[in-house]
């Protein structure tokens, strides 16, 4: 059986208890909420700390609800479930709750948090396996070795941002509430993922993810997420769009890709040239043709990875499509055959 | 539903009942104890140290420092188990540790006793291991064309079976025929993952005497290797099979945890668990070998087959297993669905280093029915003849005899084709749904158990002991394992029903090799056949005892009596009626204890040549499947949405169970045809878990539709036939057909991924082939062809043919 | 670190000494004999070891028993009513939905979680519900045919096993 390695386990009974608690015990320690990344992670050996800090009986941190000046926060120890379900998100921010609702299985969204997937370590499958199969291949650079295995001579480590609902909190301008002992900050939510696969974040390691601060202003908003399966699987491919229509043309467009790089890709040529025009199919096509750019899968997460990438531009076509009141998906043209026999 | 019913059920009173399992409540109230749910007083655990190298000499083992590890009992290496062992008398390769070489990245060098499992699991890492690498072999190319040393040294080197087979005059065949097609295949490995990972408890009597508790699906084999490989005698050891979560074929040998923990058991005095991470359940494999088929057909003008000529590279893993009937089940039953009037096949297995393959669910033949159901769908197109038409000119008929000696007894193809395709509106469809919907047809057969055995002898295969109480309770022994497919309500039924008690007299005690009679094992679809007919048997035996007791005591002539449902009744209605235990009271009292056995062997069927071990049964199953999808050509996507599938399974014994073997079956084949693949990168699985290796999910499950077909089999247990397995065989190829239907491309390749539809499409698009898959065959050559004579029936029944 | 641990299981208390980093799984299985709960990946990748927290499906394999010392444990041995099968026991059974059985409890407690919410829910819904659970054995055909049986138990329009006509479907 996997089991977990052994550690201190400290239980805060409020928020600044547990940011002292992080300040005390420094980059040897962890906090914890569903568990669902963090534990299977420690079971592989992949995370080891020494002391896990569970931010579980913290109610304080779960709320969803909207603010006086009508943004709505999120608090980050929210289940997945309970954002998914969530009447105010569902209307408001349809992106985020249906992001939620796919992440993983039932069982791991009552288990698992907002908070918790937006942090969620990033993937590969050369990392995520069990010490004996990382063993095996000496170890990589992202845990106990030299290199990355999916690029060998790149100096930086590519494992992938595998978030459901990071890519929407970039579409959609969150911010982010960070808590530490010495303090709290404000973040956005562009600027609070890095692209690289171990430093994925710029979250200080004293600093606890508190709370999601979803902006007041009125867009459009959805996820479309790439899977080989309706459940368990992370996603290959996760596309939030977000846009506001106005006397026949679309504003404020923003276009985030999940899962193609090590965190979520910003397609912001694609909605620069989409500002301010008529969404004509065409255009959306065209689009959708400069976001795929930005999206550099590798051969580390599940299928065909030049066939992934070939999906970004089909998945933003769509997202699109369905943004501006076009079906999303035509009926199937049949292609031009040459015959063949 | 059971929509034929050739013989009718009136007669009986259990069989054709849906009744539930007998270890359907202890399953779902959390009573049933598995393998893993063991414990024993003084219980230690048991880790195996496994290879990090995928091909390397072991130069040292340095075990010293684990040894020294407080809570560490024990460390166990290749010394402590130097015999050489293997399921099969062709395939002794195994090591329960590897001594001189590893042969794949999981394969067992050490093991450590300890107190706990962690314990154990950091004791491994104290072990060092100096290895010196040797080239290996990733792929069938890579073992037949890359120098160096051979994954085992031997006269054939790494393709180390193979085989050539001809019945008939094929070359002249196909030079007469009006038209000649050929397609390449490849049809991807996958593994079994069944549910429960694999584990066992081992106990050592320090009188001489050891007993394993295992997760297996046959104690038998598991016993008799298990004493090789600790150099006990049998009777000294003693192999229990608990409750099975899910063996699919998976759980059909020894592995090296169980030798290990016996092992260790016998040494630490302590009884030993081991039980093994889903990561090292992939290691264990024995599941589907990746098979690259070519195969060409020859076709008079009015579409007959005039010849068959078909070649299998088969990606054995490292070491034999079941793989010497692997291959040949790869070109065993292309004969059994279709008249072939001239067949060729040849074969060869060749040892790469990766997890050993073996039997998963259709043993060797899923691969052939993929290549050739697929290659008939395109061949009926060639020829402009609508595919059902084709196939109908050309099935098999009952009571018939296939070219390469395999005897067919009854076959409900014909019944099958006909309720699928009226009830899926086939004819209506096929070729006509809108760009991106598709309906594929294809059809499969199955053994019902293996003709021979996997080591030669005469003995029965299977065996039933009854004892009868004078409570009335029928006290059923079988060496029988329910994994899960419902055997042991099987056997219930059949016995209530042979001896005329109420079912739920019936108590059965099963899987162990201290008490219970030999049965080889939940495989080869042989348990309903052949466990069936030696309980049918036994308890005829019985009830003559019962009935004559009964004839003389009450002086009524045995053939008045009806016995049925726990009641002895005069046909007539007149006298006295007895239950069940007052006429087992008679009985023990005039007769003494009531005791009976019954076995069951298969006919010889085996053909006049080498390598006819492999395809005889005493009986076939047939079925027929449709499935239609939805293809999205912007991203090759494709969605499985209704399956119709009727199952020629003789007789529906409990048509619930019968029916959940079927649904199974296609869940498993959809699996097949559209995600599981077993596959390696840089010399490691690529995916050892159950996140990354796609198992499907309620979400992918599609409307299904199943049909029952009874053919009542002459000698089947009450006309019942196979249904575990067969039903896996037509649906894959029918997903392939139904993609190429709904977008006019074909996948010559499993599993059917999205970007391998859309480079058929783009190849489509550019006028090329409008197909994916392989397009050559390595160098290989096959040995001297044997030449087989046709089967003496052949010319009397061609000639009734036409 | 080992910690005093009180655990409300199946309506029973329990106090016993554990390492904090076992998990449900292992302290069910393990610590108080509760076999029935079963194991497929212990990494949250297949449902089998599913069990109820405050009637919330969770998975036991990542969820540690100290954050649980406040909440009521349903494992499957809980789903009986006394020496009485609950009616997805008993459908379970009667269907062959538990063929190898050993993804079943993992199936039953989620099943159960469903019904307590939805007497009546439709076929899309269970299969939503079941989506966290992997079953390798069935097809999951019978499996929802179970829940639906037991659901129209519950209800009181259940009917005894027979020709599968009489299932509602």
């Amino acid at each position: 059986m996997m089991r977990l390695p052994p550690f201190t386990y400290l239980a805060p009974r409020t928020l600044t208890e547990a940011a002292e608690m992080l300040a005390e015990h420094g980059a040897g320690a962890m906090v914890v909420a569903g568990g669902t990344d963090l534990f299977p992670n420690m079971k592989r050996r992949q995370q080891e700390p020494a002391v896990v800090i569970g931010l579980r009986a913290l109610r304080e941190l779960r709320p969803i609800g909207e603010a006086p000046d009508g943004s709505v926060r999120v608090g980050a120890t929210a289940t997945l479930q309970e954002a998914a379900a969530d009447s105010v998100l569902r209307e408001r921010y349809p992106a985020l709750a249906t992001a939620a609702g796919l992440v993983s299985t039932p069982h791991l969204r009552h288990m698992g948090t907002i908070g918790g997937n937006i942090c969620l370590d990033t993937r590969c499958n050369y990392y995520d396996q069990n010490y004996h199969w990382r063993k095996s291949i000496d170890f990589c650079m992202k845990k106990d070795g030299q290199i990355c295995w999916v690029a060998p001579g790149s100096p930086r480590c590519w494992a992938v941002s595998s978030s459901d609902t990071a890519p929407v909190t970039v579409a959609l301008k969150a911010r982010f509430r960070l808590l530490s002992a010495d303090g709290e900050r404000i973040v956005d939510a562009a600027d609070y993922f890095r692209d690289d696969g171990i430093e994925y974040l710029t979250r200080r390691p004293n600093e606890i993810l508190a709370e999601v601060i979803l902006p007041a202003d009125g867009v459009a908003n959805t996820y479309w997420k790439l899977r080989r399966r309706g459940s368990f699987d992370f996603p290959i491919l996760g596309v939030a769009a977000a846009l506001r229509r106005e006397d026949g043309v679309v504003r404020d467009v923003r276009i985030a890709l999940g899962a193609v790089g090590s965190s979520p890709v910003l397609a912001s040529d694609a909605a620069a040239r989409l500002e301010g025009q008529r969404p004509e199919p065409d255009l959306i096509d065209e689009v959708a043709g400069l976001a795929w750019k930005g999206a550099r899968p590798l051969d580390n997460t599940d299928l065909n990875y030049a066939w992934r990438k070939r999906m970004a531009r089909v998945f933003v076509r769509r997202a699109l499509r369905e943004l501006v009141g076009l079906p999303p998906v035509e009926p199937p043209v049949e292609l031009p055959m040459a015959d063949a026999g | 539903m059971i929509v034929v019913d050739a013989a009718g059920t009136s007669d009986f009173s259990i069989i054709g009942r849906s009744v539930p399992k007998p270890d359907g409540l202890p399953k779902t109230t959390g009573q049933a104890r598995y393998a893993d749910d063991l414990k024993l007083p003084r219980m230690a655990f048991c880790r195996l140290l496994r290879s990090t190298r995928p091909h390397a000499r072991i130069r040292s083992i340095h075990t010293a420092d684990a040894e020294a590890m407080p809570g560490v009992h024990a460390v166990i290496t290749g010394r402590d188990l130097p015999v050489i062992y293997g399921v099969l008398p062709v395939g002794q390769d195994e090591q329960a540790l590897c001594s001189d070489k590893v042969r794949f990245v999981g394969d067992a060098v050490a093991a450590v006793a300890a107190v706990d499992e962690d314990t154990a699991e950091r004791a491994l890492d104290l072990i060092r291991v100096e290895y010196e690498d040797l080239p290996s072999y990733m792929s069938i190319e890579d073992s037949l064309s890359k120098p160096g040393e051979p994954v085992h040294v031997g006269k054939y080197g790494n393709s180390h079976r193979a085989a050539a087979l001809q019945f008939g005059d094929v070359d002249a065949a196909l030079e007469a025929s009006d038209h000649v097609f050929e397609d390449t295949y490849f049809f991807q490995g996958n593994t079994h993952l069944p549910l429960e990972q694999h584990a066992c408890l081992a106990q050592w009597d320090p009188a001489g005497k050891l007993t394993l508790w295992t997760s297996t699906q046959s104690p038998h084999y598991v016993h008799k290797e298990l004493a090789k490989a600790l150099e006990l005698r049998e009777d000294q050891v003693r192999v229990i099979a608990p409750p099975v979560g899910g063996g699919f074929g998976g759980k059909l040998e020894l592995f090296q945890h169980e030798a290990a923990a016996a092992k260790l058991a016998m040494m630490t005095g302590r009884p030993i668990k081991a039980a093994l991470t889903r990561e090292e359940v992939f290691y264990c494999h024995r599941g589907r070998h990746p098979v690259l088929m070519w195969v060409k057909t020859g076709w008079s003008k009015d579409g007959r087959i005039t010849a068959m000529d078909f070649k299998s590279y088969v990606d054995g893993g490292a070491y034999m297993s079941y793989g010497a009937a692997s291959l040949y089940y790869t070109g065993a039953l292309q004969t059994v669905c279709d008249r072939i009037p001239a067949y060729r096949w040849q074969g060869v297995r060749v040892l790469t280093n990766k997890p050993p393959c073996g039997p998963k669910r259709g043993h060797g033949t899923p691969q052939p029915r993929f290549a050739l159901e697929c290659h008939f769908d395109a061949v009926a197109e060639r020829l402009g003849i609508p595919v059902l038409e084709l196939r109908r000119r050309n099935f098999v008929k009952p009571f018939s005899k296939t070219i390469n000696h395999l005897r067919i007894t009854s076959c409900g193809l014909e019944e099958c084709v006909e309720i699928v395709t009226r009830e899926a509106g086939f004819v209506q469809k096929h070729g006509k749904l809108p760009f991106g919907k598709g309906i594929g047809f294809a059809v499969g057969a199955y053994l019902c158990g293996a003709g021979l055995p996997l080591y030669w002898n005469d003995m029965p295969h299977s065996s039933v002991d009854l004892r009868l109480d004078r409570s009335g309770l029928v006290s059923v022994s079988c060496g029988q394992i329910d994994i899960g497919q419902g055997s042991d309500a099987m056997l219930m039924s059949v016995v209530a029903e042979a001896l005329g008690a109420r079912r739920e007299q019936v108590r059965l005690i099963s899987a162990d090799t201290d008490t219970t009679p030999i049965d080889l094992g939940s495989y080869s679809s042989r348990v309903t056949f052949m466990a069936g007919n030696a309980a049918i048997e036994a308890a005829r035996r019985l009830r003559e005892v019962l009935l004559v007791a009964a004839s003389e005591e009450l002086d009524v002539p045995v053939e008045e009596f009806l016995l049925a449902d726990g009641r002895l009744r005069r046909r007539d209605g007149t006298g006295v009626e007895l239950s069940f235990a007052e006429l087992v009271k008679l009985a023990e009292t005039r007769n003494g204890a009531l005791v009976a056995s019954g076995s069951y062997k298969p006919p010889k069927l085996a053909g006049p040549y080498k390598g006819s071990g492999v395809g005889p049964s005493p009986a076939y199953s047939f079925t027929a499947s449709i499935v239609e999808v939805d293809v999205d050509p912007e991203t090759g996507w494709v969605t499985v949405e209704r399956v119709w599938i009727a199952h020629d399974v003789g007789r529906a014994i409990n048509p619930v169970l019968v029916e959940g073997q079927v649904e199974g079956s296609v869940y498993m084949a959809l699996g097949e045809a559209l995600m599981e693949e077993q596959v390696f990168r840089r010399g490691l699985h690529k995916v050892p878990s159950m996140l990354e290796y796609k198992s499907p999910t309620t979400l992918e499950t599609p409307e299904m539709r199943t049909f029952l077909v009874e053919t009542v089999d002459p000698e089947g247990p009450f006309g019942a036939k196979e249904v575990g397995q067969g039903p896996l065989l037509p649906v894959i190829p029918a997903v392939a057909n139904a993609v190429y239907d709904a977008i006019g491309v074909r996948i010559h390749e499993t599993p059917i991924t999205p970007d391998k539809v859309l480079k058929a499409l783009a190849a489509r698009a550019e006028g090329k082939p409008a197909r994916y898959g392989p397009t050559s065959l390595p160098e290989y050559t096959f040995p001297r062809l044997l030449v087989v004579e046709q089967p003496a029936e052949w010319a009397s029944q061609e000639a009734h043919a036409s | 670190m080992k910690i005093p641990l009180k655990l409300r299981v199946n309506g029973d208390e329990h106090e016993l000494v554990a390492p904090v980093q076992k998990t449900l799984l292992e302290v069910l299985r393990e610590e108080l004999d509760l076999t029935g709960t079963k194991h497929g990946c212990e990494l949250g990748e297949c449902g089998a070891c599913a069990v109820l927290v405050d009637g919330q499906p969770v998975l036991s394999c990542l969820t540690l028993p100290v954050e649980l010392q406040d909440s009521e444990i349903t494992t499957v041995e809980g789903l009986l009513d006394g020496a009485r099968p609950h009616p997805l026991q008993d459908a379970f059974a009667e269907l062959g939905a538990a063929q190898c059985g050993y993804c079943t409890p993992g199936f039953l407690v989620t099943a159960k979680a469903l019904l307590d919410q939805d007497p009546e829910p439709s076929r899309e819904r269970i299969v939503d519900a079941l989506s966290g659970n992997i079953c390798r054995c069935t097809g999951y055909v019978k499996i929802f045919e179970a829940v639906e049986l037991a659901a129209a138990r519950m209800r009181g329009e259940g009917r005894r096993l027979g020709p599968r006509e009489e299932i509602p479907a």
